[in-house]
């Protein structure tokens, strides 16, 4: 199953392991035609959640305002609800105390959804690692993250690059793959969605 | 002599009484009008609004106590990050004060450059807010034309400072690095573009019968209870309380600059959304003045990797595009702060919102958070 994403080149992609090793499983071939299907049109209109906390929040709206434009991608409109949302874009510092409501707004997301974690405190902690009590370093230690756009803040341009390799990433995904994964009993985290 | 304001007043008509049977309704922190992750829990009777509570500490990434352990130089690069929009200015605060301290006089072309950027800074600043103001109240072309022209001026930040929004440049002393030659000449073209652009947003939103309805007469804000809050910044100023630090407490080289502060007495929300607008020309006057008048010379006086400030207790305000930030910093002669305190405006300007809200619809409690111009960060630290 071959990976088409109209606006980028397969090649642009190769240095991205997890993604080929993805890419290999479930080549079945009468469920390749509904995953290519399915593909298409969950990688085609991944909306967004409305979730900014700090200063990404600011280049998130520009990536999606005149100049930037995701919609171009796909990543069509803001849902200010999580049960109509795709992908949460999780952009900004995340505190303790803002955890427990992070994790409500993913719980209530539909399946299938993605996590993209947008600008250095939300991959790491960002300038807040050291000597700090609040920040929770990294959203991988409460969300299973697909995407790292890394920056303080990433520019739109990295984030719409990010939202392409989410593309790809879903494009990837199989029925069969799932399947073969849950009976093997083998479940990699992030991965497994 | 003047008669003090009776401050016990305002703030008897703020005190909340909660009741058992209250109907809360819960708004924030994940909601798109608060513009961050600001928790109100709002009690309702039927739709008007009986009392609000702001609930804070959803940002809280502990600034200021990161701050003890950061030289002086470091710690513009967290000033940064507390109120983004204004990044310039609140790198600029912490800057006079470490310059005050140490009794450095930065070189003519650093005073020119940081009033430019603090203008730039501005425009820009009010101008996000004018698009994210209009689509609270459901004009969703406000953000698109609004982010279209912004653009242009991250375009002039990007050119010098290699960064969009946070871009450290100020630092104690001076500048992190020249700017770029084209500085001058591509602020005088965004002026020109930008003054031919005003009359569109006035015809655009500033006319519109929708948006007079919307926010003529609602959250009214009396002089005495600015005061009383301490509500600066254009919040402040839409209610006649003349509080431009530019103007009371001049910095760098405002007290040279030909400029009037804007005050507007009505107290609405269409009053403090006049109030910005203004701003915005008044501030692209500025930029004429100055970026025309760039000296030459170096970008920095001379300045020791690591400074060391005489013991002692330091305090300096500025203006932001939000209000009085004030930075107080105790240095017991280390090189990093024995303490460093924050005067946030928003935080401020925040907790005037109870009083404002109360008695209006629960659609125009948006409308008065939007009109205050809150970044929440900037509240937490």
């Amino acid at each position: 199953m071959g990976v088409k994403i109209k606006s980028m080149k397969n090649e642009d992609f190769k240095d991205n392991e997890t993604l080929e090793s993805l890419n290999e499983l479930g080549d079945n071939v009468f469920l390749t035609t509904i995953d290519n299907v399915l593909n298409w049109g969950r990688s085609n209109s991944i909306w967004p959640l409305t979730f900014a906390t700090s200063c990404c929040g600011i280049e998130m709206m520009a990536a999606g305002a005149s100049r930037y434009d995701f919609a171009r991608f796909g990543i069509e409109v803001y849902r200010a609800s999580p049960r109509q949302a795709d992908v949460i874009v999780v952009a900004g510092t995340i505190v303790h105390k803002m955890v427990p409501i992070l994790k409500r707004l993913y719980d209530q997301m539909a399946e299938p959804k993605y996590v993209i974690a947008m600008g250095a405190c939300a991959v790491s902690g960002g300038p807040f690692y050291y000597n700090n009590y609040s920040v929770v370093r990294g959203v991988d230690h409460v969300l299973p993250v697909d995407v790292y756009v890394p920056g303080c803040p990433p520019r739109p341009e990295a984030l719409l690059y990010g939202v392409m390799q989410l593309q790809r990433k879903i494009k990837t995904k199989s029925i069969a793959a799932k399947k073969k994964n849950n009976n093997d009993g083998e479940k990699s985290g992030a991965d497994e969605k | 002599m003047n008669s003090p304001i009776d401050m016990s007043e305002e703030i008897i008509k703020n005190i909340i009484v909660k009741e058992d049977d209250d109907y809360i309704v819960n708004m924030g922190p994940q909601h798109p009008s608060t513009h961050g992750v600001l928790r109100l829990e709002v009690c309702l009777n039927g739709e008007t609004v009986k009392y609000m509570v702001p609930h804070i500490g959803y940002i809280h990434r502990a600034i200021e106590k990161m701050s003890e352990s950061d030289t002086y130089k470091q710690i513009i690069h967290l000033t940064d990050r507390m109120d983004y929009l204004s990044a310039h200015m609140n790198n600029e605060a912490i800057c006079l004060a470490v310059e005050n301290a140490l009794e450095i006089e930065v070189p003519e072309r650093v005073k020119y450059i940081r009033v430019a950027l603090d203008e730039l800074s501005r425009v820009a600043s009010h101008h996000l807010w004018w698009s994210a103001f209009g689509m609270d109240l459901g004009a969703l072309t406000t953000f698109f034309y609004g982010m279209r022209d912004r653009e242009k001026i991250l375009a002039i930040f990007e050119e010098s400072f290699g960064s969009r929004l946070l871009h450290s440049f100020v630092t104690p002393g001076g500048l992190m690095h020249d700017v770029h030659p084209n500085f001058q000449k591509h602020i005088m073209e965004f002026v020109r573009y930008f003054r031919k652009k005003l009359p569109e947003y006035k015809q655009l939103l500033t006319d519109n019968v929708i948006f007079h309805n919307r926010t003529k007469g609602i959250g009214y804000m009396s002089r005495e209870t600015a005061i009383a809050f301490g509500v600066t910044g254009p919040s402040g100023r839409g209610s006649g309380f003349s509080c431009d630090v530019r103007k009371t407490a001049p910095y760098g080289l405002y007290n040279e600059i030909n400029f009037k502060e804007i005050l507007h007495d009505e107290g609405d929300s269409f009053t403090r959304y006049l109030v910005r607008m203004e701003e915005m020309e008044e501030s692209l006057n500025i930029l004429e003045q100055v970026a025309d008048n760039i000296p030459e010379g170096d970008f920095t006086a001379k300045m020791k990797p690591i400074v060391k400030l005489p013991e002692g207790e330091y305090y300096q305000r500025v203006e932001t595009a939000r209000g009085e930030l004030g930075v107080y910093i105790v240095s017991d002669g280390k090189k990093f702060p024995y303490r460093v305190k924050f005067r946030s405006p928003n935080f401020s300007n925040l907790f005037v919102l109870n009083t404002l809200a109360m008695e209006h619809l629960i659609a125009d409690l948006v409308t008065i958070s939007g009109s205050l111009d809150l970044v929440i960060p900037d509240i937490d630290r």
